[in-house]
């Protein structure tokens, strides 16, 4: 493994390279062939300013390292990043460089947007050896061509990231979850969808289909303590048609959501399913026997576990794609002819010599 | 201003490629006459114009499709057009280019609630997608001060943004997908009514690419639930440096404002002899809004109030109703109109860390003296994005150079202290020689490379965002 110890070593890395390199933050997803580059040597948080709600730092820092320094003056990342080890049963500490490069997002995501939405600026090195910088600091910038959000997702295809900064957010007072038993799947889309349409700012909404106790479905209310309180109300009342609710102090709940701890262990398959929210239980009806599967955004996001090896191919089209977390194989669907050519076009441009190894989306 | 030089092969066959655009869109849809294409000369950065060689206006997708692979077997550039309300001068052309219009394309053509997403053609309005979701509680949330005009089509190309941005984003942040075409007429799909595009996020690299990469025909917006309410409260302090430390309490204390706004003692002076707003004579004025239930607005404004009262306010105002809010707001809304009541004025968009605001109005002062140009600073002052108006005469021979001057100093102040040329107008032309204060060479030749991907000839909007002499090897198809 190759571990450069700043930015100015990994140029000269990658300009020298011979052979692909995979690069790996802090290995908390899975391997494949390819020499490791790991920059985990480039860490460290360079500027906090909590009153102009940013922070750049390395991309080696850390993602623990970075909230509990964002905790320590009442902030945080917004997008609430999900944690892959318990899921797909790694070690290694996550990465701000890891989560960027996977835009990685949990349940808030549908309410206070994508890690890429958060995302200010980004110095990488690209295939040629060389530093690029885009975006900045500032919160409002659009200024050339916004390779911050190209980046954001890109699975290190096109550069190894090595400066990130963010937008962070005030944390909150409280916290509390409203619980609806029994709903069946089109019914909970249903009643998520009413309350994410509302004006109380729902920053989660997940439904647990299969349960030993019946069906769960969760919305979680954020902010100060009256609000809270205020918004509760207001949304008990709103969703009487639903059936009763249940008001559940805090949110522990939701941390086992977003890291997915539901198919921890299990063994078998996990796809993670983007879908139009009201497509999601249609899609999941589809799903071949033995399947389990659960509802994060509202629907928009399915999270399913199946049985080793099973093809998804017979799903059809839908409003949305899939792609495997834990398994063997990778995407579903292809992307189109236009597309599939931009994006290669994409990476010769940024990666001409092919260094840059990438797991196939 | 330079730009290009026309291509005399393309004036000199205008006959021709008229007739041929003729016979792809029908009469209706082109404009060639020099005395209509007039209309097309500039957008709203007025001090520079140019006719068009012509103008075509489609209804379709299908339509810009075919209009651009007979552009695109012609070479001839193409420069897109939302709605004309550029201020970097984005829609800008050239003699020897034709004007894609896209305003005859403002459908809705779909509203889906539950999935809370609107998808419509590029040509509407931003305030009209507002309006066609208002009754069933919806709105759009970018809010760029031209809304009335503006068209979603600019917004997507320069990644508006608007006042609310602090809580709400940008149209980045708003926007879930896009039909658009790329310049040798190939339709792409990009995104779509879910919250993440697949692959790469295409959608995020288009979106600001000033209609350099292909002209969007359709979008997909993202539409959010109207708050219960909305009020604002009025600060003014007799500081720059306390009102920023004010800002900057509000934010650390966990309050989220949806919009916090800035003006300084020359544009209060200017507004409130326009617009008479009741605003203090003070040295900064602060408007902060807050949403929620009428009993949330007023815990949240407690806590504001409290906090603007640590640093000595010389007022404070709290709006207690609808109307109050209004007299808030009238003066900040005013403020462009009561500094072209003045004098002609030049609007710049800088953004800066907002710790760095005492520091940057103070030199901004300091080069008001130095250029001998009035200045009024109104500010989105949560998000750090500025927008210094300087005043000039255009009758006076040599004001718009000295203006122009002092605009590029203060735009390369922007970038000193951290932020960056333009928040949310885009680079245009107005920009575009000051591209090196930002980037290196190798950080604009990794952009120009991804023009090169998606539009190779260079035909889309050529002449813009970057550098001519930097640009050259790419339009000349030697990169």
């Amino acid at each position: 493994m190759m571990t450069p110890a700043d930015e100015a070593e990994l140029c000269a890395m990658v300009a020298g390279a011979q052979a692909p390199l995979r690069v790996v933050g802090g290995g908390t997803r899975s391997f494949g062939k390819g020499e490791r580059l790991s920059l985990s040597a480039l860490r460290g948080v360079e500027v906090y300013e909590p009153g102009a709600l940013t922070l750049v730092a390395r991309a080696g820092t850390p993602v623990v390292e970075v909230e509990a320094l964002l905790a320590a003056e009442g902030q945080r990342l917004a997008f609430e990043p999900m944690d892959h080890r318990s899921l797909l049963g790694t070690t290694g500490e996550p990465t701000l460089g890891g989560m960027v490069a996977a835009n990685v997002s949990g349940p808030r995501r549908v309410q206070a947007g994508a890690c890429r939405d958060a995302l200010l600026g980004v110095r990488f090195v690209d295939g040629r050896g060389q530093v690029l910088r885009n975006g900045g600091r500032v919160m409002k910038n659009v200024t050339g061509y916004d390779l911050v959000k190209l980046m954001a997702g890109s699975r290190g295809m096109l550069g190894a990231l090595t400066e990130v900064s963010l937008k962070v957010l005030p944390g909150v007072e409280t916290a509390v979850t409203l619980i609806l038993h029994g709903l069946d799947d089109r019914r909970a889309v249903a009643a998520m969808a009413a309350a994410l349409g509302s004006p109380f700012e729902v920053t989660g909404a997940a439904h647990l289909p299969a349960r030993a106790g019946g069906p769960l479905t969760l919305l979680r209310l954020e902010g100060f303590s009256d609000s809270v309180c205020y918004r509760a109300g207001r949304l008990e009342a709103l969703l009487s048609a639903f059936g009763e609710i249940e008001v559940e102090q805090g949110d522990a709940r939701w941390a086992d959501l977003r890291d997915v701890r539901l198919f921890a262990g299990s063994g078998r398959d996990v796809w993670r399913i983007v879908v139009k929210a009201t497509e999601a239980p249609g899609l999941v009806a589809r799903l071949p026997e033995g399947a389990r599967a659960f509802y994060d955004w509202g629907g928009g996001l399915v999270w399913a576990e199946l049985p080793a090896g099973t093809d998804l191919s017979a799903l059809g089209p839908f409003a949305g794609h899939a792609r495997q977390v834990r398994g063997s194989g990778c995407g579903l669907s292809a992307h189109p002819p236009a597309i599939a050519a931009l994006t290669a076009a994409l990476r010769a441009q940024f990666d001409p010599r092919g260094i840059f190894i990438c797991d196939p989306a | 201003m330079d730009m290009p030089v026309p291509d005399t092969r393309i004036l000199s066959g205008k006959d021709r490629i008229v007739a041929r655009l003729v016979a792809t869109l029908g009469a209706g849809g082109v404009i060639h006459d020099p005395a209509e294409t007039r209309a097309y000369e500039c957008d709203a950065l007025t001090a520079y114009k140019c006719p068009p060689l012509a103008v075509v206006l489609p209804r379709s997708t299908d339509e810009v499709a075919d209009v651009l692979r007979v552009c695109h077997e012609e070479d001839i550039p193409v420069v897109p057009r939302g709605a004309g309300t550029s201020l970097a001068g984005g829609a800008l052309p050239t003699a020897d280019a034709v004007i894609l219009g896209v305003a005859r394309m403002s459908d809705v053509l779909e509203t889906d609630y539950d999935n809370r997403f609107i998808r419509v053609q590029a040509g509407r309005t931003n305030l009209s997608v507002s309006t066609a979701v208002e009754e069933a509680g919806f709105f759009y949330a970018p809010d760029p001060s031209s809304q009335l005009a503006c068209a979603i089509a600019g917004n997507i190309a320069m990644n508006s943004g608007g006042a609310h941005c602090l809580k709400y984003g940008v149209t980045t942040n708003n926007l879930l997908g896009l039909t658009m075409v790329l310049m040798d007429g190939t339709v792409v799909e990009l995104g779509g009514p879910y919250l993440e595009p697949a692959g790469l996020d295409l959608l995020g690299l288009v979106c600001g690419s000033e209609g350099q990469l292909g002209v969007v025909t359709e979008a997909t917006l993202r539409i959010l639930p109207r708050p219960e309410g909305a009020r604002p409260v009025l600060i003014g302090f007799d500081s720059n440096e306390v009102a920023g430390a004010c800002v900057s309490d509000i934010i650390k204390a966990g309050v989220l404002p949806v919009a916090i706004e800035f003006m300084d003692r020359p544009c209060i002076r200017a507004t409130e002899a326009f617009a008479g707003a009741g605003y203090p004579d003070c040295e900064a004025l602060l408007i902060v809004e807050v949403e929620g239930s009428a009993e949330e607005i007023d815990a949240q404004l407690e806590l504001i109030c409290g906090i603007a009262r640590r640093h000595d306010p010389v007022e404070l105002r709290e709006s207690r109703s609808e109307e109050e809010s209004a007299r808030i707001w009238l003066g900040r809304k005013s403020a462009f109109g009561a500094m072209g009541q003045i004098n002609d004025y030049m609007c710049l968009d800088g953004t800066i860390p907002v710790s760095q605001l005492p520091h940057v109005l103070k030199r901004i002062g300091e080069m008001s003296e130095h250029f001998g140009l009035a200045v009024g600073n109104v500010f989105h002052a949560g998000d750090g994005n500025m927008h210094p108006l300087i005043l000039f005469d255009a009758n006076r021979p040599g004001d718009l150079e000295t203006c122009e001057a002092f605009g590029a100093e203060i735009l390369k102040l922007c970038v000193e202290v951290g932020g960056c040329l333009t928040g949310e107008h885009g680079v245009g032309i107005e920009k575009r020689d000051l591209m090196g204060v930002q980037f290196s060479a190798a950080d604009m030749k990794a952009q120009m490379r991804v023009k090169d991907v998606f539009d190779p000839k260079w035909l889309l909007n050529p002449a813009k965002v970057f550098p001519l002499d930097v640009s050259a090897p790419h339009r000349a198809g030697a990169a």
